[in-house]
């Protein structure tokens, strides 16, 4: 039972996201990927293949300066860490935050 | 009087004493403490947070105008800033380690992160380091009990000119008395302007030196209509504005109900109006102003904002975003009119001695061909998404339109040759801007789809005066006889050869004008968004029959102050309210 609980406690999930928005992570963005973030209470990391930041910080978030077509890593590691990805990858890939996308 | 022309980023006039906000940062010294004090630093670094958040969020709630969508994005990510768990950690790290005070590590962490966006190529990111600046000074306010900037505490009506202003210093002015803002720095998508848009306060960018040649209480003209910024001006300047800005103020009223309805004369003759554009971000406010399209995409600031040689990519995705806007509606790419500036300057060994006369505009691209080419397929790429025209500007010969038709004709080739689509149909078309290209319009009208007249540029090369030359500038005028035959040349031929003719200089955007221009037979104009509505106004309370009798005196005058004078009385004659 406890070990069970241990398990859960240190999930660990993690995905690639592509930045699709044509203007990139820019404030507005960092903005609204910080605040889904901070909704979970799972350790949450973002990676650009060079710098790996807290994903909950906007100031480390915006100082990624991911721009449109960045490839970001993102690890969550916590009760929901499930949850944090799919909320993440909703909002960057899916919706990618409200903005418009370029056009092939 | 010193008249200087920058970029206009929110329409209207203002005539008022200038108030100069040094924008000049806090130096902090640093000052070591004692490790006794560490912690007292810290609790200072984590009120000033805990204050600067209290005076955000007042702000914020203040902020409720509905057009205050943009400024509170702005300040809600100031907000997430402050309280960024990781931003401050670093703050009481260094305090930790380093031994310094609560300012010098707010201070010096702050602008580590600024300079880190100034690094970066992306302007759109670059631009934001105004932000952290500004977050900054709202904490180092807090810390050091300064007072708030006096522009909160005005009691008159002042013009603000700066070097630069942050969000703040703009979302706290006073509408009551501030009436205009000018700066030295800035473009279209800096903070600054977009304040400056949502307030509804004039305001004129990238004055460069502005703050250099004003002193504090100079007389200032701020004119974000046209443009142009105007320090200590002469008696005459003063009536001329104060006219101007007496009009805007009643026009504005009265052309709010006019924007939908079309640009028709009273005796049914439809003019198609449309708006000359610098930023894709303003695409928008052509069609909130009753815009039919664009007539006029100038794309230098593709170049002008950047360090870094523009990719096909940024080309594309600045037009695509405009095109996008205007759906079926007709956008007019101008190919860049680079030179006599800053880019084409920056690479040469030595200025050019005569740069108007010198390798500017199509001059330049054909001799810059990557350049170019890059260019043109990104407007062959969009050309699929919408009705996209393309411009070639400064034409003075037949010779370079067709090289530079045939540089078209490679690029599309090679887009054949990689299947990516695009309009085989594009419509091509010159500015008709140079004395030889007007004279030669016959000609030139057989290989092109369209003109446009560029009178201002035209103007200065038939007159061989520069506009900006306080000496000489008495001489340029648009209406000058010499300047009106070349332009009734261009038409004739124009309508000779069946092609559509459009006027895109600023002649078209003065009231005066328009009625001269109707008459000589112009269907099509585009101007600055801002006068779309002033314009339209005057073209739906004039007949047809009327204009063609005013352009027929004026062809028969010899005499450019008589031309003036007798189309100032016309226009008053027909349009009484609108002068």
């Amino acid at each position: 039972m406890q070990a069970e609980e241990d398990t859960l406690e240190n999930e660990e999930y993690e995905a690639e996201l592509e930045i699709k928005n044509a203007e990139g992570l820019h404030m507005r963005p960092a903005m609204q990927f910080v605040d889904i973030a901070n909704r979970f209470d799972s350790e949450i990391n973002v990676s650009n293949g060079e710098t790996n930041v807290d994903g909950k910080s906007i100031m480390n978030i915006s100082m990624l300066a991911a721009t449109c077509g960045t490839k970001l890593r993102i690890k969550a590691k916590g009760p929901d860490a499930r949850q944090a990805i799919d909320a993440l990858r909703e909002l960057v890939e899916e919706k990618h935050f409200d903005e418009p996308t370029p056009k092939k | 009087m010193e008249i200087k022309k920058g970029i206009a980023v929110s329409p209207g006039i203002s005539i008022a004493r200038s108030l100069i906000i040094d924008s000049e940062d806090y130096r902090i010294p640093r000052r070591q403490i004692k490790p006794s004090q560490r912690m007292i630093e810290i609790q200072r670094a984590r009120n000033a947070f805990k204050d600067a958040i209290g005076e955000l969020t007042r702000f914020e709630s203040a902020t409720d105008k509905p057009e205050g969508g943009k400024i509170k994005d702005i300040f809600a990510v100031h907000l997430r800033f402050l309280h960024d768990r990781s931003l401050r950690k670093k703050i009481t790290d260094m305090i930790h380690s380093d031994l310094v005070t609560a300012e010098y590590a707010v201070s010096t962490v702050l602008r580590e992160i600024a300079s880190h966006f100034t690094k970066v190529k992306d302007a759109y990111i670059s631009e934001r380091a105004a932000d952290i600046y500004d977050i900054e000074r709202r904490l180092l306010t807090q810390l050091l009990g300064r007072k708030r900037e006096n522009v909160e505490h005005l009691k008159s009506e002042v013009v603000i000119v700066a070097r630069e202003l942050s969000p703040t210093q703009t979302a706290g002015f006073d509408r009551k008395f501030v009436k205009g803002i000018a700066s030295d720095a800035g473009g279209r998508t800096s903070h600054a302007a977009i304040v400056a848009r949502s307030l509804g306060i004039p305001a004129v960018v990238a004055l460069e030196d502005l703050t250099e040649c004003t002193s504090v209480g100079d007389l200032v003209i701020v004119d974000g209509n046209r443009a142009i910024v105007i320090v200590n001006p002469d008696e005459q300047t003063i009536r001329q504005y104060e006219e101007y800005s007496k009009e805007f103020t009643e026009l504005e009223h009265r052309l709010d109900a006019i924007r939908q309805k079309p640009a028709v004369t009273r005796d049914g003759v439809e003019i198609t109006l449309l708006g000359n554009i610098e930023f894709p971000n303003e695409a928008e406010v052509v069609l909130e102003k009753g815009g039919a399209g664009i007539g006029l995409y100038r794309t230098e600031f593709l170049y002008l904002n950047t360090q870094t040689e523009p990719t096909e990519q940024d080309h594309y995705e600045a037009y695509a975003e405009t095109v996008r806007v205007f759906a079926d509606k007709p956008v007019v790419i101008r190919t860049l009119d680079l030179g006599a500036d800053k880019y084409t300057q920056r690479k040469r060994f030595a200025p050019e001695p005569n740069p108007f006369l010198g390798l500017r505009s199509i001059r330049f691209c054909l001799q810059n061909l990557m350049l170019f080419k890059r260019q043109l397929r990104a407007i062959l790429r969009v050309s699929v998404l919408g009705d996209v025209k393309i411009m070639f500007p400064l034409i003075t010969n037949r010779h370079e339109l067709m090289q530079a038709k045939m540089i078209l004709h490679d690029v599309m080739e090679d887009l054949d040759e990689e299947s990516i689509p695009y309009n085989r149909d594009m419509q091509v078309g010159i500015m008709v801007e140079t004395p030889s290209a007007a004279l030669t319009a016959h000609s030139l009208a057989r290989d092109v789809d369209f003109f446009s007249i560029g009178t201002n540029d035209l103007t200065q090369y038939t007159l061989a005066v520069d506009r900006g030359n306080e000496l000489v500038s008495m001489l340029y005028s648009t209406v000058d006889p010499a300047v009106l035959r070349l332009i009734r040349t261009v038409i004739q031929d124009a309508h000779k050869a069946q092609i559509d003719l459009s006027v895109c200089g600023e002649m078209a955007s003065e009231p005066e004008y328009i009625m001269l221009l109707m008459g000589m037979g112009v269907r099509t104009i585009s101007i600055t968004s801002p006068m779309i509505p002033e314009i339209k106004q005057i073209i739906r309370s004039v007949t047809m029959e009327y204009c063609n009798n005013v352009a027929r005196k004026v062809l028969g005058m010899d005499s450019e102050r008589q031309i003036s004078a007798y189309l100032r009385d016309a226009a008053r004659k027909i349009l009484p309210e609108a002068f």
